[in-house]
């Protein structure tokens, strides 16, 4: 079947020009929408997949679900700490961490508002334990001491936090004596202090997780098999990349759910718009569509015009939605995961997929405004199309 | 009257367009005033609070808890009228998904300071007397079935191990925004089951998650409020005590990024309407040219015609936004069911309603208006000259 | 009858016992009843009548854009009432040339593109659709203007650059339905010229529907309709 040229498609919507970027305007802002909330639930994931390591695995109490909820005490942790199949650093020390968290609940730079912040008893070994971790500004802490790192979500967001300055909290005043830069993972989103420090501060008798590195990552069925059936421990053993994959499952799939569910009330807006400018067409070129007729062109052709002048359209509105979307990558954001109680800092993330998924859903849209009017303007009949002309 | 009729005619003329934009209105008021009713919904526990209520909590977050010993100190306060305390519990009612919120609470002077829970003097006092009992929200009895006698297990993820309730009462909210989607249980069976269970750690026993302070005159929450926390400074558990609603606020803000994020998108929704409409009318003035040259000859000044046209938009905006408001109403119950428990309160606004009657009167004007501008402008020859 | 054309030659197009009624609601409109009619190649036909008497509808039917309610059309040996739609558009790609009384042009596409639409159905290669677009511009004396939309051009030159459009394929049957019914005399003077040179030339087929005497003058062979039945059949002025 002989279609119909492509320039007689695009140059059609360029000579209804108003009308095209009115019902593009449409898709697009649909389009941006639905990309937005892709890229917010997809930079929730990244930045929590990129706090685990492959081969790190992390112990909680059985059924804490979050690391707040959890108590490990010193018993347990000690018998953890001895656990074969642990790695070593160079200076011969064991990487295993024990770490106790609390939330600390802080006022934001200037809205002052507050927010749950997460602080993390931590040491050397724990900083190994993390190397998509560094020091961006300063130095660690020095143990024994009140001294903290921040963050750098945190220390640029919240009072207080940045380098040199003071907190208080637990009844002492903690300096802050280095920034960290946790690539864009969850650390970012965190306050490090001495372990034991942070103990006595919060009263503490319980070490809230432990995280260790396993020589072999292979190994990690068996330590799980040895923890989860050793009679004196309640713990149960998850790997860090999938423990932290958890964290971000209720808020990412809350996220996009909700911003589905939005995405497809409003399609059904620019769906009506593109349906209305399509049925317009039709009917300002009713004679064209006879005389394409008459010259021998196929129904089917008529149909595959006008669906594609459909597609073009909402490809347009889809383009330029998309690179709407894109600019949001510049933005950050934070907000509390409702899991950890916590504060998240986190970036709109495009990927190719949710590039494809959305070009994929303005031709939707497209395809779905466009496709009643093109039938139609396919069933007439040529004499009828002529007359009317 | 005919400049009436004439719009009644005109916007019945297209029919099929006329349809078409009065869906998209449709979909986009009723979708707006959804998003504005989500919103709220999120501010429901802040609008819910009561100024004669103070919330004290450990100052360092919600996460750590209160000794019990407070109790006595803070209620000698001067201004204090009642006192009462809660734990959150978070357990989990067989999955994840049926979440609801579960506190330990000091039964007498908690109701005492809940009046909006009423419940029935019997009930009342079988809850009362027993300590493994509880009391539920009648939405969340109705959503689960729940009947006064039942046996309601819990897995705790703060405290472990499975806890098993008896269902000693359900109350209902003496208002329409009152959370019925709570269970209350004894605090002093928490106390004691910590106590007993093997592997508990001494700081969870007696230890109060928050103190609900009772005050007799509203207007001193914040001279109180300070009272309060200076009684604790400096000891090993310092407060802060803020009133309800500042409490029920601090949630709310913890969502922020996300509370902003939906607002900006309801907007955009008013916006991608507002572009399909403006379409239509730039598609129906311009295929009217040659009648509006008409009218102009005719001796009709260039205000009828913007009449006309701004007219004929604003009665489908209307039209369009009433439909819209009147189907957000079951929409919201819809949604409301289907969220369930993550929002107790799913109402409909009085505001929203005013929003979204504003929001379809500006969608039609500015629809309207450069079509109408430039077909008020329109040379009369040329316009004359013109087949649609 | 042109002295030319060898009297014993089949027909071009032999029509038989043609009908053709339309439904309106419960009434069936009869429109053509019982039309008997035979054109031979090479025959220049003008086809009048007064409004309502079906001339359009006629050439309508021959042309292959509508389909009858009885009788039999046979076009080059071709009943043309039995194919399928599908058929029936190739068909007409390869046998008809069509001029409309307002041009029909797509206002988007430029004078060579338009010509070209009809070669867009064939399957010759782009180079030489270009070369049948030139050739059939230079027939009609619009070369200069081969890029130019129609809303550039004036009535005369539209139509024709539909002519152009009408011969691009070199189809065996050109219809024309008032083809200068919106052109000023002058105007509709040099296209009937433009046609008759062509007709003589070229020996084209040409059914042209009119109800300007100018036009039928140009006509070797006058049909009459009315009322849907064929009334007379003569000669023309420019036999």
């Amino acid at each position: 079947m002989k279609a119909v040229p492509l320039s007689y498609i695009v140059r059609n919507l360029w000579v209804r020009r108003v009308t095209t970027m009115l019902t593009a305007l449409g898709m697009a802002l649909v389009v941006y929408v639905f990309s937005t909330v892709l890229m917010m639930s997809e930079g929730i994931r990244a930045t929590l997949v990129a706090t685990g390591q492959s081969d790190n695995v992390v112990v909680l109490r059985k059924g804490a679900g979050a690391e707040i909820n959890s108590g490990i005490d010193r018993a347990q942790a000690g018998v953890v700490h001895s656990l074969p199949g642990i790695a070593a650093d160079a200076l011969g020390r064991r990487l295993v961490s024990s770490e106790p968290v609390a939330l600390n609940n802080l006022p934001k730079r200037g809205s002052g508002k507050p927010s749950n912040v997460t602080v993390r008893g931590a040491s050397e070994v724990g900083l190994e334990l993390r190397p998509q971790v560094r020091l961006a500004q300063g130095r660690m802490f020095r143990p024994g001491t009140s001294e903290i790192v921040t963050g750098r979500a945190i220390a640029d967001g919240f009072a207080g936090a940045g380098l040199g300055e003071t907190l208080r909290f637990g009844g002492r005043e903690w300096t802050v004596v280095g920034v960290l830069d946790a690539g864009r993972s969850g650390f970012d989103s965190e306050i490090w202090g001495d372990s034991e420090q942070m103990m006595q501060a919060f009263r503490r008798e319980a070490f809230s997780s432990i995280v260790f590195r396993l020589v072999d990552a292979g190994d990690f069925e068996r330590t799980r098999a040895a923890i989860e059936s050793d009679p004196r421990l309640t713990l149960e053993a998850k790997p860090e990349i999938r423990f932290y994959a958890e964290q971000s499952e209720a808020l990412a799939t809350f996220i996009s759910i909700l911003g589905s569910v939005l995405s497809v009330i409003f399609s059904i807006g620019a769906i009506v718009g593109a349906m209305i400018t399509m049925f317009a067409a039709v009917a300002q070129r009713v004679g064209e569509i006879g005389t394409l007729r008459a010259l021998g062109f196929r129904r089917g052709a008529v149909l595959v015009a006008f669906l594609a002048e459909a597609l073009v359209l909402s490809l347009v509105g889809g383009v330029a939605g998309l690179a709407a979307a894109s600019l949001m990558q510049t933005v950050n954001i934070s907000t509390t995961n409702f899991q950890t109680f916590s504060e998240l800092a986190f970036r709109f993330t495009m990927t190719p997929v949710i590039a494809a998924w959305t070009l994929l859903f303005a031709l939707c849209m497209g395809l779905l405004g466009g496709f009643i009017p093109a039938w139609r303007a396919a069933r007439l009949s040529i004499v009828d199309c002529l007359r009317a002309a | 009257m005919l400049l009436l009729r004439l719009l009644l005619k005109n916007a019945l003329r297209h029919k099929l367009r006329t349809v078409l934009t009065l869906i998209g209105l449709v979909v986009a008021i009723s979708a707006f005033g959804l998003l504005r009713t989500l919103v709220d919904a999120w501010y429901a526990g802040v609008e819910a609070s009561a100024s004669t209520r103070l919330v004290t909590r450990n100052a360092i977050s919600l996460t750590f808890t209160l000794p019990l010993n407070y109790a006595e100190r803070i209620r000698a306060v001067e201004g204090v009228s009642g006192l009462s305390w809660a734990n959150w519990f978070g357990g989990v009612y067989i999955t994840e998904r049926n979440f609801f919120a579960q506190f330990a609470v000091d039964p007498s002077t908690y109701l005492a300071l809940y009046p909006e829970y009423v419940l029935s003097d019997a009930e009342r006092q079988a809850f009362l007397r027993d300590r493994q009992g509880a009391v539920v929200g009648r939405k969340l009895a109705d959503k689960f079935g729940w009947r006064v006698g039942d046996q309601i297990p819990l897995r705790g993820t703060i405290y472990p191990g499975i806890w098993t309730f008896t269902l000693r009462g359900i109350y209902d909210g003496a208002g329409a925004n009152t959370d019925e989607q709570q269970l209350l249980f004894h605090w002093k069976y928490l106390t004691e089951s910590v106590r007993q269970r093997p592997g508990a750690a001494s700081s969870k026993v007696d230890a109060v998650g928050i103190y609900v302070v009772g005050i007799a005159d509203a207007n001193n929450a914040a001279l109180i409020s300070q009272r309060i926390d200076t009684l604790f400074r400096n000891s090993l558990a310092e407060t802060l005590t803020e009133t309800e609603k500042a409490f029920q606020l601090s949630f709310v803000s913890m969502s922020e990024a996300i509370l902003v994020a939906i607002q900006a998108v309801s907007l955009i929704i008013v916006v991608i309407i507002m572009a399909v409409m403006a379409n239509t009318m730039t598609m129906t003035a311009r295929e009217r040219v040659a009648e509006y040259a008409t009218l102009r000859v005719l001796g009709f000044g260039p205000a009828f015609v913007v009449r006309l046209l701004a007219g004929e938009s604003l009665l489908i905006a209307l039209a369009g936004g009433v439909i819209g408001i009147v189907l957000t109403f079951p929409l919201a119950g819809v949604v409301g069911q289907a969220t369930g428990t993550l929002f107790p309160v799913f109402q409909v606004s009085d505001l929203t309603l005013v929003l979204q009657l504003l929001a379809a009167l500006v969608i039609g004007v500015v629809a309207a208006a450069w079509p109408a501008w430039r077909m008020s402008r329109v040379d009369i020859v040329s316009g004359l000259r013109q087949v649609a | 009858m042109n002295p030319g054309t060898p009297a014993e030659s089949s027909p071009l197009i032999r029509i038989r016992a043609l009908s053709k009624a339309y439904q309106r609601g419960a009434q069936l409109i009869p429109v053509l009843q019982g039309v008997d009619l035979e054109v031979h190649a090479g025959e220049f036909v003008a086809l009048m009548g007064p409004s309502g008497s079906g001339k359009s509808t006629l050439l309508n039917l021959i042309a292959g854009i509508d389909k009858p309610s009885g009788g039999c059309i046979e076009i080059g040996g071709v009943d043309i009432a039995d194919l399928g739609e599908g058929e029936l558009a190739d068909w007409r790609a390869a046998n008809v040339g069509f001029i409309f009384q307002f041009y029909n042009l797509l206002p988007v596409l430029t004078a060579a593109e338009n010509i070209e639409l009809p070669l867009l159905l064939t399957g010759l290669t782009r180079r030489e659709r270009r070369e049948h677009v030139h050739a059939a511009l230079a027939m009609v004396r619009l070369s200069d203007r081969s890029d130019h939309y129609p809303n550039e051009l004036s009535g005369g030159q539209q139509q024709r650059v539909a002519i152009a459009r009408a011969l691009v394929t070199d189809p065996q049957l050109i219809v024309a339905d008032e083809p200068t019914g919106d052109l000023d005399r002058v105007t509709g003077g040099d296209v009937l010229a433009l046609l008759g040179d062509l007709h003589r030339q070229l020996g084209k087929t040409i059914l042209m529907v009119t109800h300007d005497p100018k036009a039928a003058a140009c006509a070797e062979r006058l049909v009459h309709l009315e009322k849907g039945v064929l009334l007379s059949d003569g000669v023309g002025l420019s036999s």
